[in-house]
């Protein structure tokens, strides 16, 4: 096995060039786990925690973007007021010792239908950021997993940010588990809403092979919702939504639930969430 | 760094300058500090971030020793339970009979010092909050409470 550990932004580019099977690290808490249980061994590592830009955020073009390597534990300090819905995502993520050190670029490189940062970051249409020694681009999140954990990424490239719009309306998040801390999803849905382009965006974890959107749940109630009046949603608007995004995952019988217990908690989830989130529209 | 077959690495440990050589690419910062630097304090239980036994400092920040590789800790400081200043959190388990087994008791004595740092006088609900990554299998977290409790008041 190889350590790289490029100082700068640049001589990581061109060390994952030279080395495209390199495995990118960064709090370890995918990575590391896969090394000491030996279910994968890495031909190398490429160490990105030394790399100051990749901890830094700020606002672009009325987005806000966030390197790569920004961990949990600062997305909830620092964003948390700016992007309500992935700070309460954070929140669920791991124990304290995993929010110091996990990053959203990580969750964004395993691509885990599980990651918890994944469905805000459908539910606010986000963008990654992809770097490489010929460019940049952006891809956005809701093109960018392929699979269960794949993505979109070349070999050649890291991740360097991801770019989100600062919580234009109310946010939500909400997760099933067996506790409340140290828990892999067992379906987890997202839901943001922007009053000023009348846009409902969600986001549904854990069910499915990717993190998925509920489309036609955006577009139903979309249209539903009393945005001059802000009246409170009718139950039966409430149980459609919550039927249509049931609808949209696609689960499977796995350790963690069966695919019809998730469907029926990914309705409670949607409900809930919306009713939540519209109340404090 | 780069060259395969072992590496050096350097670190600050309990505020003492160490360096190793030939260590594995894989290799955990747990393993270094239990193997080669011999503190046997952070417990290596589930290498997996679950249990939180190997909790220790790394320049300053709450991690678990497992899910750090050991290159990550290269010129980096890290404080482990032997290093904790005082024993004031130590002090307070023994005394609220905190400690059955011990197996969990270090890392909780690291989480709980580091929750304590950031929050002089924690509620209930703000101790299960800081420990929900320390699992206890004896179950005894009722005098974990109280110890954190005591510690916050003799601080």
């Amino acid at each position: 096995m190889q350590f790289l550990q490029p100082a700068t932004w640049s001589e990581a580019l061109a060390m994952k060039a030279a080395n495209p099977e390199a495995t990118p690290i960064a709090g370890g808490t995918d990575v590391m786990v896969e090394i000491n249980l030996d279910h994968r061994r890495p031909t190398s590592i490429l160490d990105l925690t030394r790399i100051r830009e990749l901890g830094e955020w700020g606002p672009v073009d009325g987005m806000l973007r966030i390197g790569a390597g920004v961990t949990y534990t600062r997305l909830i300090d620092e964003l948390g007021d700016r992007l309500p819905g992935l700070a309460m995502a954070s929140r669920t993520v791991g124990s304290p010792q995993i929010r110091n050190r996990g990053t959203v670029g990580g969750n964004l490189g395993t691509a885990s239908p599980a990651g918890d940062a994944l469905p805000p970051l459908l539910a606010s249409d986000a963008w990654v950021e992809l770097a490489s020694k010929a460019g940049t681009r952006h891809v956005s999140v809701r093109e960018f997993f392929t699979g269960p954990k794949r993505n979109a990424m070349r070999k050649d490239e890291l991740i360097a940010a991801f770019l989100v719009q600062p919580a234009p309306g109310p946010q939500q998040f909400s997760k099933v588990g067996t506790r409340n801390a140290m828990v892999i999803a067992v379906c987890s849905f997202a839901l943001s809403i922007d009053p000023g382009h009348r846009r409902v965006g969600t986001g549904i974890g854990s069910a499915g092979p990717t993190p998925l959107r509920a489309v036609a749940a955006e577009n139903f109630i979309q249209g539903e919702l009393d945005w001059e009046g802000r009246r409170p949603v009718s139950g039966a608007t409430l149980n459609r939504f919550g039927k249509l995004v049931a609808e949209a995952a696609k689960p499977i019988d796995d350790v963690r639930g069966t695919a019809a217990y998730r469907r029926h908690a990914l309705a409670v989830l949607a409900r809930r969430c919306l009713s939540w989130a519209w109340g404090a529209a | 760094m780069g060259v395969g077959g072992g590496m050096k690495v350097s670190c600050v440990v309990n505020g003492k300058a160490r360096a190793v050589d030939g260590v594995w690419e894989g290799e955990s910062l747990l393993y270094m500090l239990r193997e080669r630097f011999g503190l046997y304090g952070s417990k290596n239980a589930c290498e997996q971030g679950e249990c939180g036994s190997c909790s220790v400092y790394l320049d300053g920040t709450l991690v678990c020793a497992c899910l750090v590789q050991a290159g990550q800790a290269n010129g980096r400081s890290v404080v482990t339970v032997e290093g904790l200043d005082g024993g004031t959190v130590q002090q307070a388990f023994v005394e609220a009979g905190a400690v059955q087994c011990g197996f969990c008791t270090p890392g909780l004595v690291v989480a709980a010092h580091d929750l304590l740092e950031r929050m002089p006088h924690p509620t209930d609900a703000q101790i299960r909050e800081a420990l929900a990554g320390n699992i206890c299998r004896c179950t005894g977290y009722a005098k974990i409470l109280d110890a954190v409790h005591r510690a916050a008041g003799s601080g």
